[in-house]
């Protein structure tokens, strides 16, 4: 009898006691829901002026024309224009150039190092490490300086070459069209192979040894792993540093400006570094300048949405 | 076969550390040379050191220089820990819905390239300059502002946050914490080793941004260190001596962080892609 009060007293308590708490706790939600807007209210207004409102300027900049800010809507003769104009011409295939022998150059000696790095029994592992990341603490604009005394006439490249038989006189690295653009594209791999080597390196930490191991019994060379066993297991931070890696290049500019300024004539001018010149440099056309920096945008879609594809295709 | 891959591979990897190395050590060398050394190609250390030191001081502001990417670059890093860590803290502590379509919309402003944008950023900048000169063109509040807050950083502590034990939040309110008191006093404490690696990577690129102060910078006292060196690598009969002193000492300081801080500096790239 009295067990049975006691059991019903409990029974209703905490079912009041229920009722009280979800009460609370949706004024609590409620509370809280405001309360968390305002912790990223800031950042939110922040973005919105200082990258989605330009976006939004610099589209509708892109149908205005004329010298500085005598703007006026022009249509699409901006867009037309593109394509009658050397100078974007020359920067779009520059840029093309950078992006479709740098990246995979950069990710391929990354992903080399990064397996050859891994094995345990390598000696002086620690060292080879830091060699090959220290490139990363330079800024761009100090190693773009270096590269460019580094190739000079007179540089010590030259030099080397020169004394050890290579060649039977000096190269002009930066006055010649072609080699003026390995330069950069040599500046660039040197610079970013040991900072995406990392991540490739931290992501082995997490691939289960068994698995080599089953693949060396089934008679597997290390050629073999690293195709079918490596690469697929690190796409997804192959597809990260991909698309990191090509939206920068299409971004590149400290190094031209550094190193070649874009020349000789134009052969080493990238997309951004038209953009600037056309905005800062020559008489400013701004409206023109936001059509050049849309082509940007747009391939920034177009190649992330394909590396997207490949590597979700391969899955 | 075996001792063949392995001759190859130490071979390999000691000619890639070599590439990676030497013009780190020609920087060094170059420093205690005098130009004419360098062009020469002299490869020992020499004696000019000082001399070169003391012409760069005498000839070059780049005193000025140093005080400027520092103000800028601590100001930019103070500014992005406090406003991404709050974002990030909220977006994934005070979830909903709502909240998460407009992180994914943030996380799109990520792919924006800078070139795009500069231009209605110089513009909207050159609007302000009359009314409000601190952060007008020509000031380092205008570098400041629009790289202080970039959805990069508010990602990246998001995600770092996801590893933040939720129990104590639930603890900090039930001691009588308000919301906001939470962040401070247990969040920001916790989470020492997110805002290390965050402060490194943003005082990084605050210190070696080139593009934007360019753009927005132009008397020159008020140049930054990268505008500094590009503009003595322009020179056209450079005392190279002298610039590699210059590059040496704007190296140093992100080189010391690299090497105090290997730890976080990895972890905080690594932030950047897990979860």
């Amino acid at each position: 009898m009295s067990q049975h009060s006691t059991k019903k007293g409990e029974l209703d308590f905490p079912v009041r006691l229920r009722d009280k708490e979800t009460k609370r706790q949706k004024t609590g939600v409620y509370f809280k829901r405001k309360v968390g807007w305002l912790f990223v209210i800031v950042s939110i207004i922040a973005i919105t002026i200082f990258n989605f409102y330009p976006m939004v300027q610099a589209f509708l900049l892109s149908f205005q024309s004329g010298m500085g800010a005598n703007l006026e809507y022009v249509g699409f003769d901006n867009w037309r224009r593109l394509f009658g104009d050397p100078t974007f011409i020359a920067a779009l295939t520059n840029t093309s150039i950078y992006l479709l022998i740098q990246v995979p150059l950069m990710i391929v000696l990354a992903l080399f190092f990064s397996v050859l790095l891994n094995d345990p029994k390598l000696k002086f592992r620690g060292f080879f490490r830091i060699a090959i990341f220290l490139p990363c603490v330079t800024s761009l604009v100090a190693y773009s300086v270096v590269f460019k005394y580094l190739f000079g006439i007179d540089g010590i490249v030259n030099l080397f070459l020169l004394n050890f038989g290579f060649i039977s006189e000096t190269i002009n690295f930066l006055a010649d069209p072609v080699w003026a653009k390995v330069v950069i594209i040599l500046a660039i791999t040197w610079r970013w192979t040991g900072y995406n080597m990392i991540f490739y390196l931290a992501a082995l930490q997490n691939v289960d040894k068994s698995i080599y191991e089953a693949a060396r019994i089934d008679g597997a060379n290390s050629i073999q792993q690293f195709f079918q066993i490596t690469v697929p297991m690190l796409k997804p931070i192959i597809l990260f540093t991909s698309i990191t890696s090509t939206i920068g290049t299409l971004q590149i500019f400290d190094e031209i400006v550094n190193i070649t300024n874009g020349g000789p004539g134009n052969a080493t001018i990238s997309i951004s570094q038209y953009i600037y010149n056309l905005s800062f440099e020559y008489t400013p056309d701004f409206g023109y300048a936001s059509t050049v920096s849309y082509v940007i945008v747009i391939l920034v879609i177009i190649l992330s949405i394909i590396q997207f594809r490949v590597a979700g295709e391969k899955k | 076969m075996k001792t063949f891959k392995r001759i190859f591979i130490y071979t390999f990897l000691s000619l890639a550390a070599i590439v990676s190395i030497f013009p780190f050590l020609w920087m060094l060398v170059s420093i205690t040379n005098k130009s004419v050394d360098v062009t020469r190609g002299r490869l020992l250390p020499g004696t000019h050191l000082i001399e070169n030191m003391k012409t760069l001081f005498a000839t070059v502001d780049i005193v000025p220089a140093l005080i400027n990417s520092t103000i800028i670059a601590v100001i930019t890093t103070i500014l992005t820990l406090l406003l991404a860590s709050l974002a990030g803290y909220g977006f994934e502590i005070h979830r909903s819905r709502g909240k998460d379509i407009v992180f994914t919309v943030l996380l799109l402003s990520m792919m924006i390239p800078f070139a795009a944008i500069m231009v209605p950023l110089y513009r909207m900048f050159g609007s302000i300059s009359d009314t409000a000169p601190l952060i007008g063109i020509d000031s380092l509040g205008a570098v400041i502002l629009p790289t202080a807050t970039t959805a990069f950083f508010i990602f990246f502590f998001r995600q770092n946050t996801k590893m933040f034990p939720k129990d104590l939040v639930e603890a900090g309110r039930i001691d009588g914490l308000s919301e906001i008191g939470v962040f401070f006093r247990i969040y920001m404490p916790t989470m020492k080793t997110t805002y290390a690696a965050a402060a490194i990577i943003s005082f990084m690129n605050s210190w070696n941004n080139y593009l934007w102060p360019l753009v927005i910078l132009q008397s020159p006292e008020k140049r930054t260190i990268p505008l500094l060196i590009s503009n003595l690598g322009s020179s056209y009969s450079p005392d190279y001596g002298v610039i590699m002193s210059a590059i040496v000492i704007a190296t140093l300081p992100t080189a010391l962080v690299f090497f105090l801080m290997q730890k976080h500096f990895v972890a905080g790239m690594m932030g950047s892609v897990k979860g």
